[in-house]
């Protein structure tokens, strides 16, 4: 029996042999569905070696292979918290290696796609797996890199060329943070094994730059406002399958990250750094979720929901690390159980829904929702699929986003037992901005799923449309099956994570699954407790009394006939009610604070003939207020700079001379 | 015994709401009439209504697809399971823990979510423009809903209803000016959730003026009657919520005899009448506000919320 | 018996925050003046009884000039003057009312930060009164910063003002003296802008105060 550690290994290895077979046979005809076959049963074997070890509590079992820096080693691990994160990565691998079965085969470029794919899984797995800094920040490259040249992989597109610059520049930006993040942990004795650094101890002005390095760095991979400006342009840019693993996965690869630094090698956690956490993760959400819904892209909405989620996450991991730092390990763990819930989630229904938008993708050819409309009627099953995937996302019952939530909910109202003030007034505050960006979640997916399914086709391609192959529609279906089963089964979910939070905040929530009917009950039954399956019963039971009722003692009958619209007929799909007409509210009521949105009405005088204009001036505040600013300096430095390229050997001689002496100076007043 | 007598009551609780639903509006509507001086129709005239909208055929829009005619069940029996959960006359409902307060808001937002869905399904730009508002009610409201939960919650250290109920019977609460607020915030959201005056008028067909009426309204014969019943359990269930929370005397305990639990039922319905009162008073009294100053009428609310939730910490000063 | 009475100042005290808000809120002139005599009223209300639960007869003093100036004669006079400036129908807010709001729960915010923390010992009623008298005092600042309005302004003053008589009542043992004294330089100082108004009005036909700004050559 090899150890748990091992298999995993191997089945990277078996990943990158997936990329050299992917090289090999890059000419062949059949190398999309071998590659993604063979990257499917991958992933399903990592999957269940995983969630073998999380459920089964194995136990952390290690590994140190001989290569990497040659008097450390790599050294790789696999606890509680690796074992989680390796199920979602698999999970998602494994939907998405199944999705491209069927994709894959609409590409026009395989072989741009087909070698990274099973790298960029390796990668993922590898970040996960890795016990030392040196490491986890070489597989951490490893996978930005993969991710790049997938985001490359159309490059010709317009626009591709450009995200593919910003990502690059801010994945590099982001390793930059969390290579000093680590060079600060392992301080100047240079312990690179994650053990050295837990067992190490950290002052508290260390802690806090370190807390800071990992916000910059895991927070810019993770699209913590203001460093997510790559996310939604790098996203959308890759073929539909890799956006979903890069949203629903990488980023929670991001937050394993996080997590392990701040949570696990660090050591007890102050009350400030939850503060800061948790302002950041409130303010993300919800100028995540502004942003996504005033955009008519699909892919692109679903990249800004995704930063929403990302802030939904680290609120309640400030919360978890607010509770902590206060010894209050009961509602700790809730609030870590929720955060681990709903990256769990997340990764379910961002999948799903990106999967979605690569079905509309490939049927229509079009991305922009103003030119969809009616595809229910065209693609009744990827609708439906999808429409399961928004309810979830919107954080309603029965589906799983509602759980997380609820815990999250339920967690903040822990927060009055907490001795600091500031903690005290601000949980509830921030808990007011995440159930503002629930409210506004909804109205998003109302808006995503509204305009691009329902009402009448806005163009030719989508009246064309038609279902896309069955590897997708499985692919989607058995995500959507799992959204709904963690939903009215989140006791089974909520025990499974307990390790989890046993391993990290010492405490766990309590055993769910002796609960009656199979309800969760987070803290005490008389103060809170939820049951999704009852819920779902009831709703189901309700409306199928309701319809054999009707059906059987009143009406039944039904003419089809034109639409009635208060009498107004309006024969062109144009006149109907458009993605931006429909946010139009709610932009008046946030966007003239966030967005400085200024509406212009141009009206003709009547007699006069021109046509009437209206247009809308939005700024996107981050990019010009913060990137903007800062390009220009770099510009400015650089172009400084490059008058040194042109000095005489004299002047460069004098600049080395210089230099030297200064650290001369340097060293004799430090020392 | 216990479980089998909380299952009856569980399911009397579930066809009194259904039964008092139309009732209440009926009542509603007639004060509303006589306030103006008119005769105004029976208060019963909501179940005739129903009856004859059942019995009507259903004209369904060519374009309508399946989520159209699956909604009106669905939001249908959404609210009804939210109005069977909370506690209207007796505290111990049998299924009362299976769902929350935070659970039965988000319940109400699935109904909400379903309908604004319908209304963008035949694409007409009625319904889009009845849906778009819709959500833009809503994602002002659910907020402010949430945050007086948190207010009562922190106060009660419950979301569930029965011990909210329970906690706010007792003599220990006295009078907090954050449950003021949070009742005020409730109302508040109680009149946009349900459509009254003044964020919208159910009257109305005036294209410009309306809201929900837009949404529903290629909807006709058994379809329509169902949204209706679900707006009138609604309304019974935002104002049993209101008199759970904040006005829970008379409400029976656990464990208590069958004569109390008639005491309760009278009382419920007695509190209900008053609310009616109150409400057609209201808004008799009141104009409707321009759509695009109902986002400040929710500001208000959801700024009452996190105000009565901030003022708690004061009130636990003793 | 000392929970009632706790209970009802505490309500008095946390309605007169509420007011404060709905003082933010409002953007008509008419209105404001109808909100900024309620305020006074409670004020009123709740020194009146502080005097009652504090026996502090003297109180009553005070509880009588904050009806009597404050809810009946001050906003009887601005209303004539608004009438006779023909500026009833003005709405102006320099910032929108959104976020106004939003400073003003963040104004509320810190003052329990700063008060609960600060006076962790003391009774509670004063503590509370303190904190939400803090809150009123802050909030009646905001309302004169964020209107450029002359008499949206002093209305602002008098509402800060009256936050600082909650204070002092509060406090247990501020001396009636005081008291007086601080009534009538509102007084004065409403008189002194009174006028103020009339010659901004004389000068520049406009009581926006940011005529003064353009005549001094500050353009925004």
């Amino acid at each position: 029996m090899i150890p748990a550690v091992a298999q995993q290994i191997w089945c990277v290895a078996a990943l990158l042999g997936t990329t050299a077979l992917a090289i090999a046979s890059s000419r062949s005809r059949r190398s999309t569905a071998l590659v993604y076959g063979a990257t499917f049963a991958i992933s399903l074997v990592a999957l269940a070696g995983a969630l073998f070890s999380l459920i089964a509590r194995t136990g952390a079992t290690e590994l140190t292979l001989p290569i990497g820096l040659p008097w450390l080693g790599s050294h790789f691990r696999l606890d509680a918290l690796a074992a989680f994160f390796l199920v979602v990565v698999n999970l998602g691998a494994a939907a998405a290696s199944l999705y491209g079965l069927g994709y894959g085969s609409h590409e026009s470029t395989p072989q741009r796609i087909l070698p990274f794919f099973p790298a960029f899984l390796a990668g993922m797995n590898l970040v996960v797996l890795a016990d030392d800094a040196f490491t986890y920040l070489l597989c951490w490259e490893f996978m930005s890199l993969a991710s790049w040249a997938l985001v490359m992989a159309h490059h010709r597109e317009p626009d591709n060329a450009r995200a593919g610059y910003v990502y690059l520049v801010m994945a590099s930006f982001g390793t930059l943070a969390l290579l000093l993040a680590f060079g600060l942990l392992s301080g100047a004795g240079g312990g690179y094994g994650f053990a050295a650094i837990r067992s190490a101890q950290h002052t508290p002005s260390e802690a806090a730059l370190v807390l800071a390095l990992m916000l910059l760095g895991a927070g810019s991979k993770a699209g913590l406002v203001p460093l997510h400006v790559w996310l939604p342009l790098a996203h959308p840019a890759a073929p539909s399958h890799v956006s979903a693993l890069m949203s629903g996965v990488m980023t929670k690869v991001a937050i394993y990250g996080f997590i392990r630094v701040v949570f696990d090698l660090l050591g007890p956690p102050s009350w400030s750094a939850g503060v800061v956490v948790l302002i950041l993760g409130g303010a993300t959400a919800v100028i995540g979720i502004l942003y996504a819904l005033m955009e008519n892209d699909l892919k692109r909405l679903l990249a800004y929901s995704t930063i929403e989620n990302i802030g939904v996450i680290f609120t309640s991991l400030g919360l978890a690390l607010a509770f902590q730092a206060n010894g209050f390990g009961l509602a700790a763990a809730l609030a870590f159980t929720a955060a681990l819930f709903h990256v769990l989630n997340h990764s379910f229904f961002k999948s799903l829904l990106f999967f979605g938008a690569g079905a509309v993708l490939t049927s229509t050819g079009e991305r922009d929702m103003e030119k969809l409309g009616g595809l229910i009627h065209r693609m009744p099953l990827t609708s439906f699929v999808f429409l399961v995937g928004c309810v979830a996302i919107s954080a309603l019952p029965p589906f799983n986003g509602f759980v997380s939530e609820w815990l999250i909910f339920q967690a903040v109202l822990q927060s009055p037992d907490l001795p600091q003030w500031v903690l005290k007034i601000m949980v509830p505050a921030v808990g007011a901005l995440l159930a503002l960006a629930a409210a506004l979640a909804a109205a998003c997916f109302v808006k995503a799923f509204g305009i691009t399914f329902l009402g009448r086709a806005r163009s030719p391609a989508a009246e064309a449309a038609g279902e896309v192959d069955r590897y997708s529609l499985a692919a989607m279906f058995s995500l959507a099956a799992l959204c709904f089963l963690a939903g009215i089964l989140p006791g089974l979910v909520i025990d499974a994570l307990s390790p989890v939070a046993q391993a990290m905040i010492g405490h766990r929530m309590p055993v769910q699954a002796n609960d009656p009917w199979l309800s969760i009950v987070p803290i005490e039954e008389s103060r809170s407790s939820y049951n999704g399956l009852l819920v779902f019963a009831f709703i189901t039971a309700a409306a199928s009394l309701a319809v054999y009722f009707i059906h059987r003692f009143a009406s039944r009958a039904i003419r089809r006939g034109p639409a009635w619209g208060c009498g107004f007929a309006d024969p062109t799909p144009a006149a109907q009610y458009s993605g931006a007409s429909f946010v139009q509210p709610i932009r008046r009521v946030f966007g003239t604070l966030v967005f400085q949105a200024r509406e212009h009405v141009d009206m003709p005088a009547p007699g006069d003939l021109r046509p009437a204009r209206f247009k809308v001036d939005m700024h996107d505040l981050v990019w010009e207020r913060l990137y903007t600013p800062l390009t220009e300096a770099v510009w400015f430095l650089a172009d400084r700079l490059n008058q040194l390229q042109f000095l005489t050997i004299r002047r460069y001689l004098s600049l080395v001379f210089a230099t030297l002496v200064t650290l001369l100076l340097v060293l004799a007043i430090w020392s | 015994m216990v479980v089998i007598s909380d299952i009856f009551v569980q399911l009397g609780q579930m066809a009194l709401v259904l039964l008092l639903a139309p009732l209440l509006t009926g009542v509603v509507r007639k004060i509303k009439a006589r306030l103006l001086r008119r005769r105004g129709p029976s208060i019963f005239q909501p179940y005739r209504d129903l009856l004859r909208l059942l019995r009507k055929e259903v004209v369904l829009a060519e374009n309508a697809s399946w989520l159209f005619r699956v909604t009106p069940y669905v939001t249908f029996a959404a609210i009804w399971v939210a109005a069977a959960l909370v506690p209207t006359f007796a505290s111990g409902l049998e299924f009362s823990w299976s769902a929350d307060l935070i659970a039965i808001v988000a319940l109400l937002g699935s109904a909400r979510f379903f309908l604004a869905l319908a209304g963008m399904d035949v694409g007409t730009s009625f319904g889009g423009i009845g849906s778009s508002r819709e959500v833009m009610i809503a994602a002002l409201a659910e907020p402010a809903m949430l945050l007086m939960v948190f207010c009562v919650a922190l106060i009660a250290g419950s979301t569930q209803l029965s011990t909210v109920a329970t906690f706010m019977a007792s003599s220990e609460v006295g009078l907090r000016v954050s449950l003021g607020m949070a009742m005020i915030a409730l109302i508040m959201v109680a009149l946009a959730e349900n459509a009254r005056i003044p964020v919208d008028n159910p009257a109305t067909h005036l294209e410009l003026t309306m809201v929900h009426e837009a949404m529903i309204l290629e909807y006709s014969g058994r379809h329509l009657a169902m949204i209706e019943f679900g707006a009138f359990l609604k309304l019974l269930l935002y104002i049993s919520l209101i008199i759970c929370v904040f006005f829970p005397w008379q409400i029976t305990t656990e464990g208590a005899g069958p004569l109390s639990y008639l005491v309760s039922v009278a009382a419920y319905i007695f509190k209900l009448a008053v609310a009616s009162l109150l409400l057609a008073v209201f808004e008799t009294a009141t104009a409707k506000m321009r759509v695009f100053r109902v986002p400040e009428f929710l500001g208000a609310a959801l700024m009452l919320g996190l105000l009565g939730t901030l003022l708690r910490f004061v009130s636990r000063g003793f | 018996m000392h929970n009632l009475a706790f209970d009802i100042a505490h309500l008095l005290a946390g309605g007169l925050v509420l007011i404060s808000f709905m003082m933010l809120y409002q953007d008509r002139l008419y209105a404001l003046l109808n909100i900024f005599a309620l305020h006074a009223a409670v004020l009123a209300a709740s020194v009146a009884w502080q005097a009652f639960i504090q026996n502090a007869p003297h109180l009553y003093v005070t509880a009588a000039i904050a009806l009597v100036f404050k809810a009946i004669v001050i906003p009887v006079a601005l209303h004539r003057i608004i009438k006779q400036l023909g500026i009833h129908r003005d709405i102006e807010t320099a910032v929108s009312i959104g976020p106004t709001m939003l400073a003003g729960m963040g104004l509320v915010a810190l003052s329990m930060v700063l008060m609960l923390r600060v006076t962790g010992a003391a009774d509670p009623l004063a503590r509370e009164d303190l904190a939400f008298a803090l809150s009123v005092v802050l909030l009646g600042l905001l309302v004169m910063v964020t209107r450029r309005n002359a008499v949206s302004q002093v209305v602002g003053f008098m509402s800060l003002e009256n936050g600082l008589v909650l204070a002092a009542t509060g406090a247990k043992g501020m001396p009636l003296v005081v008291e007086i004294s601080v009534a009538f330089s509102i007084l004065i100082a409403f008189i002194v802008i009174g006028v103020f108004l009339f010659r901004i009005r004389e000068r520049f036909d406009t009581v926006d105060v940011g005529a003064l700004d353009e005549f001094r050559g500050e353009r925004r």
